[in-house]
C-alpha cells in the first residue's frame, strides 16, 4: 500500500520528464515518416510523388519540407494540420492518418532543427560500458527501468526456474525428482550447476536447432505442386550438432552459405551447405525454367534476409524497397551470389551425397569390391565357355536369316528376356566378326547369355547377389543435397516488375547491398563465399543483432526488437536498444560463442524474475517490453508433443536421424498428387521420437503440429505466431498419440505403490512438477469416480479406450480401472499449465 | 496513462469470465453465453464499422481446380471452330510466354461441343451445361478474367491470396478476420474438396486456406467427407460424450482455479476454446448428416448423402450458409485438359452442372441467394491452341461467373477476342475480382489492410485495380 504513492510520482515524473527529453528521430520521428510518408516520398525513385524525398534531410530541406527551427515556414508541417483534402498530407487516398500527438512531435521535432539520426541498425552496434559482462545484462536492464519508475518483480520460485530451464534449454520437462534436488540443493552455485548440466545435454542441440530450421525453412519435401519428397535430414542433424558442439556462429554461417567454398571443406561443411538447397522446388510438367530460376533465385535472397540480416528483402524484388535503402539492383545482386549452385531449375532433385561414417564408407568399399570379385570369377568363367559361345552365335545368326517372317520374330522375343539386347543384337550378328568393337562383342555375349540362362548361372547369380546386397546398403544410407558449383554462374538480370518473361533488365554481378559496409575486394566479384564472410564480419552491423534478438526471444518470448525478420526502418527500434547492441558485440568478441550468449542470458536476473503479472505493472508496462518480469506462453507446437511423451514415459530420447511419421488422420494427404500418396505411420520407435523429428510435408504439415502453429517453412519463418484455437483442444484431447499418452501415464501412475490420493498426487506431480491443492485433488478424485463407474458399467467402452496407439496396455490392471485413470491422465495432458511455459 | 485496447479488452473478458463462473461449472456457463459471446475476440471482426453497404454476407466459392476451358464452358468462338486445323496467326501468339505448348508448332483447336442459347438475352454457352442454362439470369458471366501465373500452385495461390508468394493469407481468411463469423459453432471459414473421375485431379496445397500472417484462427476448416469431417472430431473409442464432458469440464475447472494465480488472459480463452471444440463435435456431425433433407432437395442437388461429390458439397455450402459461416470455398478438381478436353469436359459438366443450377436455386427459394456471392472460377484459362486434343494451361483469358450477393444476373461482362486467345474488352484482373467481391462484402479493398513485414498489405497487392461496378445491383 504504501508504495503506490511513491510509483505514482515516479510515473508523473516520467511523464514530466518526457516532455522535457529532446525529440529523437529514430525514437520518435523515423517511425512516422517511414509509415506515413516513405511509401510516396522515400527510396523508392519510380514512385516518387512531386520529386521530394524525405528520408534524405539535405533533399527534404532543399525542398523547405522542414525549415530547421521554423515549423511555420514548413511545408510538410504546414499540410499536416490542413483539412482540404486536396492539400492534406498524408492524402485521403493513402489512408493514413496522423494522431494529433504525432503532429505535434513532428512540429516540435523541426523547432529543434530536425535533426536526422542513420537508421539505428545501420550503425555498428556499440558496447554500453558495463562494470562486469556477467552481469551486464541486468545493468542495462535496470537502468532502464529504474529511469521508467518500473520496479520489477522478484525471482521465480525455484520448480518454476528449474522447470523453465528444462523447457528453454531442452524443450523436455524435468522430473520431479529434478526439481526437488534442485529445490533442496541451497548452494550457492545449485543453479549455475543446472545451467551447465543442460547446456551439457545433447537435447540442447534440439531444442536450439528448432528455431534455426524454421529460419532456414528446412521440410522434407519441395514444397511446389506434387510436394515429392527429397534426402535433406542429415542436415537437420548437422544443425543439432552444430549446436551440441557449439560450434562457432561465424564458421557455421561459412559452412551452410558457402560450405563446398571453403578451402577445408569437409563432409559437415558439406552438409551444411544444403542450405542452399533447402528452397522450394517444383516437379510441375509444364513448369517454365527462367520462371522457377527467378523464383528460386528471390527464395534465396528472400532466406538470407530473414536469416542473417533482419531485411525484408522480398519487396525489392519488383521494385526498390518503399521503407528500407534495398534497391532492386541490390536485390539481384544479392541473387547473383547463388548463380553458381548447380541444380535443375524444374524436375526432380539428385539424390544428394553419401553422408556416411568411416564405418559404413568400408563397409561400402568392401561390397563395392566383392561384386567386383564375383564379376570376375564370371569373367573368368565367360573365358572358358568359347566354344559354346561360338555355337550359340552360329545358332543365333542363323534364326537371323529369314528374320523378316513374324515366327522368326517371335521366337527371337520369346527367347530372349531383355528386349534391348535383342534389339541391338541382330545388327551386330550381321558383321563379320573382326569388325565388332568392343561394346559390341560385349552386347552381343550379354545377349547369348540371355537366351541360355542356365550357362554359368552360379557365377551370375553371384554377381547378382553381391550387386543386390551393395545396392541395398546404399540404399539405406543416408544421402543429403549439398550445394556444388558450376562452371559457368547464370546470368543474372533485374526483372522488371519482377517479371521473368521481361528480359531487358541490365544484367547485374553479385555485389552487397549498397547501403551497407563494403569488403575490399581489390576489384574482384565476390563469391558466395564472400558473401557468407562478410555476413559475419565485424563490419556488418546486422548479423549479430539479428540473432541475438532472436535468441533473446527463446528465452523472454518476445523479442528486443520485437519483428525478428524486420530490423529496417519498418521494425521497430528496440526499447532497450544498449540491451541489444551490447549483446551483439558481446556476441562477436566472444568469437560467436553461442553457448556463451545462452548462459549469459540465462542466469541473469532478468531471465529468473517470475513471471506474473502484478496489477501495478499491468497498466505501466503492460506487454512486458521494459522486461520488468519474465513471460509466460504456450510451449511450440513440437514441444507440447514432447512434453507430453515425456510425462507419459513414452519418449525415445535418440538424437538424430530419418524423420518420423506419428499417427496422421487417414486421409489427411488425399489432396496430394502426383503420385498419390498414402501416409503408412510408423511403427515401433519412430512412433515416440520428440516432434522436431516429424515428417515436414510442407503442403500437408502433421495437423497436430499445424494447430499449434508450427510453420509450413514454405517461406523463412522467424517468429511463430501463438494462437489459442478450438482445433488445440481437439488435439490434445483426441489425437491417438495423446490418447496413447494419457493411457501409457496413467498405467504409470497406477504402478506406483499406494492410494488414490497418493496416486493422483504423484501424477501430478509427474505432469506439472509441483503438489497439487486439495481442490484440485477434489476435481480429479469426482473424474476418477465417475469414470470407474461408467466403465465398470460398459467393459466393452474400457476395452476399446485401451486399444489406442501401438503399445499393449498392461495386463495386470483391470480395464475399467485403467481407462478411469487414463481420464484422469488425460486431464492432466490438457492444462493450460501442462502446455504452458511460466 | 490509459491501457492498450487490445489488453484492456481481454482483462475486461477475463474479469467478466472469472466473477459469472463463480458457483458455476465453467463448462455450464460457457454454454450459456454461447461461445461467440466468450470466446474468440475475433467473432467479431476487424472491421467494427463497414465503409460501404454490405450487399453480401457471405461468399461460396466454387473453385474448379485444374483450370477449365472457357472454349468449351461459357465463351463461344464460332472462328475458332471455323479455323480448326489451321496454324494459329503469329500475331496473337508472338513473344508471348506459354506453358507445355513452348517452342512448338501451334494450331487452332475449335470448340469441342456445340454452344446453346439460353436466358432472357438468349446468351450462348456450352449446351453441356443445360442446368446452369436455366438460371442463367440469375447469373453474370464474366468472360475478360486474366490472371498472372500458368502453373498451377502459383496460380491458385494468386486467385487465393493475391500473391504468388506463399505465406499471404487467403481470402476466406482476409474476409473471416474483417467480417468475423456468425456461426456459433463453426468455423467462419470452411473448405470442402471434391475429385473428378477423369484421373486429373491435380494436387492443393493446404496453404490454399491458410491464413498466413494473419491470426491463425482465421484459417480455413476443411470438412471432409469421410473419415472425421474436422480432423480429431471424434472422441477416441470408448469415450462417450459424457465421459469426453466431464473432463471438458475438469480440465475447465482445473485452468479457471490456475487463472487465480497467474492472471493469464489465455487461460480464459483456452477455456472458452475447449467449450468451442466440444460443440464442435456435436454441431459438425449435425451439419454433416443431411438424413433431414427433404429427398425432393436431395433429388435436386442429384447426390447420395455423403457421397462425397461437388453435388453433396454444394448441399453442404447451403448448410453452412444457412449457419452463418462466413466463406465457404468449394474445390472440384479434374479440370486440367491437356488431353481429350473433349470427353474431360463432358464428364466435368456431368459432375457441376446441375449441382450448381441446385445451389443457387435452393438459396433463392430460401431468402438466401440476395445475401450470398457465389464464385465460379478456376485458377487459369486454356489455350484455342491444340495440345493433341487437348488444350495447355493460358494465363491471358478465362471465364468466371457470379451469382447473387447484389450481383447482375443474366449480365454478360467482357469479351475475349475472336479466337478466344486474349481478353480485350473490360479486361480484368484477379485483384478486381477481390476488389469486386469486397466490395459486396462491405469493404473498401484500398482501406483494408493488415501489417506484415512493415507493410500495409492488402490482399489487392500494390499495383491499382478496380471494382467491376457494371456488374453490380
Amino acid at each position: 500500500m504504501s508504495s503506490r504513492p511513491a510509483l505514482v510520482c515516479l510515473g508523473l515524473c516520467a511523464a514530466l520528464c518526457a516532455v522535457a527529453e529532446p525529440v529523437e528521430f529514430n525514437r520518435d520521428i523515423r517511425p512516422i515518416l517511414s509509415d506515413n510518408c516513405f511509401a510516396c516520398h522515400g527510396h523508392d525513385a519510380s514512385h516518387r510523388k512531386a520529386k521530394l524525398r524525405l528520408d534524405v534531410r539535405a533533399d527534404a530541406l532543399a525542398k523547405e519540407a522542414f525549415v530547421p527551427g521554423k515549423p511555420e515556414a514548413s511545408e510538410l508541417v504546414k499540410r499536416l494540420f490542413l483539412t482540404d483534402p486536396d492539400e492534406v498530407m498524408p492524402p485521403p487516398e493513402s489512408h493514413k492518418t496522423l494522431t494529433p500527438e504525432q503532429k505535434e512531435l513532428l512540429r516540435r521535432w523541426v523547432a529543434e532543427g530536425a535533426t536526422y539520426q542513420n537508421h539505428w541498425s545501420y550503425d555498428r552496434p556499440i558496447k554500453a560500458a558495463a562494470p562486469n559482462s556477467a552481469t551486464a545484462i541486468d545493468t542495462l536492464v535496470e537502468t532502464r527501468l529504474r529511469a521508467k519508475g518500473l520496479r520489477p518483480v522478484g525471482e521465480a520460485d525455484r520448480r518454476t526456474l528449474a522447470r523453465r530451464l528444462h523447457l528453454d534449454l531442452l524443450g523436455l520437462p524435468p522430473t520431479p525428482e529434478e526439481v526437488d534436488a534442485f529445490v533442496a540443493d541451497r548452494a550457492p552455485d545449485a543453479y549455475a550447476r543446472l545451467v551447465e548440466r543442460l547446456l551439457a545435454s545433447p537435447h540442447y542441440g534440439e531444442r536450439m536447432a528448432q528455431g534455426w530450421l524454421d529460419v532456414v525453412r528446412y521440410a522434407d519435401t519441395i514444397g511446389y505442386h506434387s510436394d515429392t519428397p527429397r534426402n535433406v535430414w542429415p542436415y537437420r542433424d548437422y544443425v543439432i550438432r552444430s549446436f551440441n558442439q557449439n560450434k562457432r556462429f561465424d564458421r557455421f554461417t561459412l559452412e551452410q552459405v558457402a560450405g563446398d567454398l571453403l578451402p577445408d571443406a569437409d563432409v559437415e561443411a558439406k552438409v551444411g551447405s544444403g542450405f542452399n538447397r533447402l528452397l522450394l522446388t517444383t516437379e510441375e510438367g509444364g513448369a517454365q525454367a527462367k520462371d522457377y530460376q527467378q523464383r528460386m533465385l528471390t527464395d534465396r535472397v528472400r532466406a538470407i534476409g530473414a536469416a542473417w540480416l533482419g531485411q525484408t528483402t522480398g519487396c525489392a524484388q519488383c521494385h526498390d524497397h518503399k521503407f528500407d535503402p534495398l534497391t532492386q539492383r541490390d536485390f539481384y545482386a544479392l541473387g547473383a551470389f547463388f548463380a553458381d549452385i548447380h541444380e535443375p531449375d524444374i524436375g526432380r532433385r539428385e539424390e544428394g551425397m553419401l553422408v556416411v561414417t568411416p564405418a559404413d564408407e568400408r563397409r561400402l568399399a568392401e561390397l563395392a569390391t566383392a561384386v567386383t570379385r564375383a564379376r570376375q570369377t564370371h569373367e573368368t568363367a565367360l573365358g572358358g565357355l568359347g566354344a559354346e559361345l561360338a555355337a550359340w552365335e552360329k545358332e543365333a545368326t542363323d534364326d537371323l536369316v529369314p528374320a523378316a517372317t513374324p515366327e522368326a520374330k517371335a521366337k527371337g522375343k520369346a527367347k530372349s528376356p531383355d528386349a534391348a539386347l535383342a534389339a541391338k543384337a541382330p545388327a551386330i550378328l550381321q558383321k563379320p566378326a573382326a569388325q565388332r568393337s568392343d561394346a559390341e562383342r560385349s552386347t552381343l555375349r550379354d545377349y547369348l547369355l540371355s537366351l541360355h540362362p542356365e550357362a554359368l548361372k552360379s557365377q551370375r547369380d553371384a554377381v547378382a547377389a553381391a550387386q543386390r546386397e551393395h545396392d541395398a546398403f546404399r540404399a539405406g544410407l543416408p544421402k543429403s543435397l549439398v550445394t556444388t558449383k558450376v562452371a559457368v554462374v547464370r546470368t543474372v538480370r533485374i526483372l522488371p516488375r519482377g517479371n521473368w518473361m521481361d528480359e531487358s533488365g541490365e544484367v547485374v554481378k553479385a555485389a552487397f547491398p549498397h547501403y551497407l559496409p563494403q569488403p575490399k575486394l581489390d576489384g574482384r566479384t565476390p563469391n558466395r563465399l564472400d558473401l557468407a564472410r562478410w555476413l559475419v564480419s565485424r563490419e556488418n552491423p546486422l548479423t549479430a543483432r539479428v540473432t541475438m534478438n532472436r535468441l533473446w526471444m527463446q528465452f523472454f518470448g518476445t523479442a528486443l526488437s520485437k519483428n525478428p525478420g524486420d530490423l529496417g526502418a519498418q521494425g521497430e527500434l528496440p526499447p532497450n536498444q544498449a540491451l541489444l547492441d551490447w549483446l551483439a558485440v558481446e556476441f562477436m568478441d566472444s568469437g560467436w560463442d553461442v553457448k556463451h550468449m545462452v548462459r549469459l542470458i540465462v542466469s541473469s536476473r532478468a531471465y529468473r524474475r517470475a513471471s506474473a503479472t502484478p496489477a501495478e505493472l499491468a497498466t505501466s508496462d503492460p506487454f512486458n517490453r521494459e522486461l520488468s518480469r519474465q513471460s509466460s506462453y504456450r510451449l511450440e507446437a513440437e514441444l507440447i508433443r514432447d512434453n507430453a511423451l515425456a510425462i507419459a514415459g513414452l519418449l525415445v530420447p535418440k538424437v538424430g536421424g530419418p524423420s518420423v511419421k506419428p499417427y496422421q488422420p487417414d486421409r489427411y494427404w488425399e489432396n496430394l498428387n502426383f503420385p498419390v500418396r498414402t501416409y503408412a505411420a510408423d511403427q515401433g520407435e519412430s512412433q515416440y521420437r520428440r516432434g522436431l523429428y516429424v515428417w515436414w510435408q510442407r503442403t500437408f504439415l502433421h495437423p497436430s503440429l499445424l494447430a499449434f502453429d508450427a510453420p509450413s517453412r514454405e517461406e523463412a519463418c522467424t517468429d511463430r505466431t501463438r494462437s489459442n484455437i478450438p482445433q488445440q483442444a481437439l488435439v490434445l484431447l483426441n489425437d491417438p498419440t495423446y490418447v496413447e499418452a494419457a493411457r501409457a501415464f496413467a498405467a504409470r501412475t497406477l504402478a506406483t505403490a499406494g492410494d488414490d490420493e497418493q496416486r493422483l498426487t504423484w501424477a501430478w506431480r509427474r505432469a506439472l512438477q509441483r503438489a497439487p491443492e486439495a481442490s484440485e485433488l477434489a476435481t480429479l478424485r469426482r473424474v476418477l469416480a465417475e469414470r470407474r463407474k461408467s466403465y465398470l458399467a460398459d467393459p466393452t467402452a474400457a476395452q476399446a479406450f485401451l486399444k489406442v496407439g501401438l503399445t499393449p496396455p498392461p495386463t495386470t490392471v483391470a480395464p475399467a480401472e485403467l481407462a478411469a485413470w487414463t481420464h484422469v491422465n488425460r486431464v492432466l495432458l490438457n492444462l493450460h499449465e501442462t502446455i504452458t511455459r511460466e | 496513462m490509459s491501457l492498450p485496447p487490445e489488453l484492456q479488452s481481454a482483462l475486461t473478458r477475463r474479469a467478466f469470465l472469472g466473477r459469472t463462473t463463480q458457483g458455476v461449472g465453467g463448462l455450464a456457463l460457457a454454454s450459456l453465453l454461447g461461445p461467440a459471446a466468450l470466446a474468440t475476440p475475433g467473432a467479431s471482426g476487424a472491421l467494427s464499422r463497414l465503409p460501404l453497404p454490405q450487399k453480401a454476407k457471405r461468399v461460396i466459392w466454387l473453385s474448379m481446380a485444374g483450370g477449365p476451358s472457357h472454349l468449351e464452358t461459357f465463351d463461344p468462338k464460332p472462328k475458332l471452330a471455323a479455323m480448326h486445323g489451321q496454324p494459329m496467326p503469329e500475331s496473337f501468339t508472338k513473344g508471348q510466354q506459354l506453358a507445355q505448348l513452348q517452342g512448338q508448332k501451334l494450331t487452332c483447336f475449335g470448340p469441342q461441343h456445340k454452344f446453346a442459347k439460353f436466358g432472357r438475352d438468349q446468351t450462348e454457352i456450352c449446351e453441356l451445361f443445360p442446368q446452369i442454362g436455366s438460371v442463367l439470369d440469375e447469373i453474370c458471366l464474366i468472360r475478360s478474367m486474366t490472371t498472372d501465373a500458368i502453373n498451377h500452385d502459383p496460380a491458385h495461390m494468386f486467385m487465393n491470396t493475391g500473391s504468388q508468394i506463399a505465406g499471404r493469407p487467403s481470402m476466406g481468411s482476409w474476409v473471416t478476420y474483417g467480417l468475423g463469423t456468425e456461426a456459433a459453432d463453426l468455423p467462419g471459414f470452411v473448405v470442402l474438396t471434391s475429385l473428378g473421375k477423369g484421373g486429373q485431379n491435380q494436387p492443393i496445397a493446404a496453404r490454399q486456406w491458410s491464413s498466413g500472417f494473419l491470426p491463425s484462427k482465421h484459417q480455413g476448416v476443411q470438412l471432409r467427407s469421410k473419415g472425421d469431417p474436422v480432423l480429431y472430431l471424434s472422441n477416441p473409442p470408448g469415450v462417450s460424450r459424457d465421459a469426453q464432458g466431464g473432463d471438458v469440464d475438469a480440465i475447465a475447472k482445473l485452468n479457471l482455479h490456475r487463472e487465480r494465480f497467474v492472471a493469464d488472459p489465455e487461460v480464459a480463452t483456452r477455456v472458452a476454446q475447449y467449450e468451442m471444440a466440444f460443440k464442435m463435435q456435436a454441431s459438425v456431425p449435425q451439419l454433416m448428416d443431411v438424413k433431414d433433407e427433404d429427398p425432393k432437395t436431395l433429388a435436386l442437388y442429384g447426390c447420395q448423402p455423403g457421397d462425397g461429390s461437388f453435388a453433396a458439397n454444394c448441399l453442404l455450402a447451403r448448410r453452412l450458409a444457412e449457419r452463418g459461416v462466413r466463406f465457404i470455398q468449394l474445390y472440384h478438381k479434374d479440370w486440367d485438359h491437356h488431353g481429350d478436353v473433349k470427353d474431360g469436359v463432358a464428364l466435368k459438366a456431368a459432375e457441376i452442372d446441375r449441382a450448381c443450377m441446385a445451389l443457387i436455386t435452393d438459396l433463392k427459394r430460401r431468402g438466401l441467394l440476395e445475401s450470398t456471392l457465389i464464385v465460379w472460377a478456376g485458377e487459369f484459362g486454356r489455350t484455342p491452341m491444340s495440345q493433341g486434343n487437348g488444350r495447355d494451361h493460358h494465363n491471358k483469358a478465362m471465364t468466371v461467373w457470379m451469382a447473387g450477393g447484389g450481383v447482375r444476373g443474366g449480365l454478360v461482362h467482357g469479351s475475349t477476342d475472336e479466337l478466344g486467345y486474349a481478353a480485350v474488352d473490360k479486361v480484368a484482373t484477379v485483384h478486381d475480382l477481390h476488389a469486386t467481391m469486397l466490395r459486396q462484402l462491405g469493404i473498401d479493398h484500398e482501406a483494408f489492410r493488415f501489417k506484415f513485414q512493415g507493410l500495409d498489405a492488402k490482399l489487392t497487392g500494390v499495383e491499382p485495380c478496380k471494382v467491376m461496378s457494371d456488374i453490380l445491383t
